[in-house]
């Protein structure tokens, strides 16, 4: 690799990485019409349900022009979108307060609660998913197999119940709700958030490992890793010198992509811990229908999931020797 | 016809058996498990509420004093049924949308899947959490809320075996002797794909059991007095302090019917490869 085509091999990942980023955001702005309309379908409006049956026609009428509900529907879009990109995405028609700060009260918390779990299942599952693709087809691996596939398969609420079965009814150790408050110390904190904790683990855990063997079995099976063998090289240094360096891009690919299943997680597990985040709070919101805090949170939930499915593609892009190599 | 899938049942490895075992199983229990319910299913027969194992009650009682065993027996039709119905909608739509795209041409092709690669991009939980804030959740929108989101997957899947097959030369000698679009769909690509969509089908199976049990675990899903095995841990979660068989059950029911599946699609020869 000389250094000038080294440079146009940079150039070309480059322009393919800014190409997909504008392709994001591209799919966010479609995706934010898709979410604008289908709760536009809501039979009924927001004036209709805060005023109630008995209200009538013209105080229907007064409200909708106050809230500006009157306006054709692109128009309410595009204001919509303008406030939602200049972080004001309206007014919360149940808490009676804009959404950006309902909204600002809860994401730390998720946020950290993705941070930990994060921690948590990445060595776990790189432990995982190498040590099965190191003993291919052995009884290990296939035990292994079967238990994150089904894994995979559980729903969140068993895995929640059982954690919560074991490690606060039996046992005692932690408390089954998570309340996250000022107040508390960390290590509060943490004793709080064990469990959900640990369930959205085992959920990621199971996925990630999978993947991350998979990429570990393609590069197993390539002729460099066949003449370390043949060498004799020892088996553990065939994985860490020989195949980890070229599997990393796509173990960094399997876990972003793996991580996205936070995202469906954390609705049931936030839910059942009764843990202050924004998943919970969306689900609040489809119960009572507020439909801007509603909009809002989906927005930032498939915002944070093309934002990963990004990085897995970046990462692949700029892993490419075909692109570096040009 | 028994015999030859009997015999091809034994050359599955013991996860696929096992699989295969628990997927009849549910679908038994589906379809004849009410009439096997020892008792009514909203009938109050315990003195006590989450009454552990006895043999009256097998799996105890809830938390109204209710026969858990009776319960599930009629949760899962509901749980199986539904999503069975659902992932029926979805193969189906997804597939034809699919076969339509990759014989009508890029005209076709393009918006569509561009649509498509844009729904797929909207996490499953969320859009159905969007979808049933918008529409409510009556047994049939369930059933249509489901499929919609799990559309999109299949299509992508479908959509990728359609337009490999579209290319092969037997399919270039039907176009060639004038046969008309439909005809190239329905009877010359189609047949070919069935194997793996037939797995696929199985896939968007597990997943449509997970959302729709979550959805009813969350209050969203099927609304009482009807009751799927998710609506069953949900109203029994006040027995979970004391790890009552109530709740645990049901859960466990929707684990054995989701992994059974998951191993025995796994343990298929030449299974396709799904996300």
């Amino acid at each position: 690799m000389a250094g000038g085509s080294s440079q146009s091999g940079m150039k070309a990942a480059l322009v393919l990485t800014g190409k997909r980023f504008a392709s994001s955001l591209l799919t966010l702005l479609l995706v934010s019409v898709t979410i604008f309309v289908i709760a536009q379908l809501l039979p009924g409006d927001a004036a209709q349900e805060a005023l109630g049956q008995s209200a009538t026609p013209q105080q229907i009428a007064a409200l909708r022009h106050d809230m500006g509900l009157d306006r054709p529907a692109y128009v309410r879009y595009a204001s919509w979108l303008t406030g939602m990109v200049s972080g004001d995405p309206g007014q919360s028609l149940v808490a009676n307060m804009p959404v950006s700060e309902v909204i600002a009260e809860r994401l730390p918390n998720s946020l950290l609660l993705a941070a930990l779990t994060a921690l948590v299942a990445v060595p776990v599952a790189l432990a995982i998913g190498i040590g099965s693709a190191m003993n291919r087809g052995g009884r290990l691996d296939r035990a292994l197999n079967v238990v994150t596939l089904s894994m995979v398969a559980v729903p969140e609420f068993l895995v929640a119940t059982i954690a919560v079965l074991i490690f606060s009814v039996k046992l005692r150790w932690l408390p089954s709700i998570a309340l996250a408050s000022e107040e508390m110390t960390w290590g509060d904190y943490l004793r709080g958030v064990a469990m959900p904790i640990l369930t959205l683990s085992v959920i990621v855990i199971a996925q990630m490992a999978r993947m991350t063997r998979a990429a570990v079995i393609d590069q197993m099976d390539r002729p460099y890793v066949e003449m370390a063998v043949l060498k004799g090289v020892a088996p553990v240094q065939v994985v860490l010198k020989h195949i980890m360096p070229n599997a990393i891009a796509p173990i960094v690919n399997a876990m972003a992509l793996s991580l996205s299943y936070l995202l469906g997680g954390a609705v049931i597990v936030e839910t059942i811990f009764n843990y202050p985040g924004l998943a919970s709070l969306m689900v609040n919101a489809v119960t009572s229908r507020d439909m801007p805090l509603l909009q809002a949170c989906a927005m930032i939930f498939c915002a944070a999931y093309l934002l990963l499915m990004l990085i897995a593609d970046v990462t692949a892009i700029l892993a490419n020797p075909r692109l570096r190599a040009q | 016809m028994i015999a030859s899938s009997l015999s091809r049942a034994r050359t599955l490895p013991l996860s696929g058996q096992v699989g295969l075992a628990l997927v009849l199983f549910w679908l038994a229990v589906a379809l004849f498990g009410p009439m096997l319910a020892p008792y009514p299913v909203g009938a109050f027969v315990a003195y006590d509420v989450f009454d552990g194992q006895s043999a009256a009650h097998w799996l105890g009682s809830d938390y109204l004093g209710r026969d858990v065993l009776s319960r599930l027996l009629s949760g899962a039709r509901y749980t199986v049924g539904l999503a069975a119905a659902a992932a029926m909608l979805a193969s189906a739509t997804g597939t034809a949308l699919a076969l339509t795209a990759a014989v009508g041409g890029a005209k076709v092709d393009e918006p569509l899947s561009r649509f498509m690669d844009m729904l797929i991009s909207i996490p499953s939980k969320i859009f159905s959490l969007v979808l049933v804030a918008a529409f409510g959740s009556s047994l049939p929108l369930l059933l249509l809320i489901a499929a919609i989101t799990y559309v999109p997957g299949n299509y992508r899947i479908a959509r990728a075996l359609a337009v490999n097959l579209a290319q092969m030369d037997y399919v270039q000698v039907a176009r060639a002797r004038g046969e008309g679009r439909f005809h190239i769909a329905i009877a010359e690509v189609l047949p070919n794909m069935i194997h793996p969509l037939l797995a696929d089908f199985g896939l968007r199976f597990v997943f449509i059991v997970l959302l729709l049990s979550g959805l009813s675990f969350l209050g969203l899903g099927v609304q009482p007095p009807d009751a799927d095995l998710g609506s069953l841990v949900r109203e029994n979660i006040s027995g979970l302090g004391e790890g009552a068989l109530a709740i645990l059950a049901p859960a466990v029911a929707i684990a054995t019917l989701t992994v059974g599946v998951n191993l025995l699609i796994d343990a298929l020869p030449g299974r396709g490869k799904g996300r």
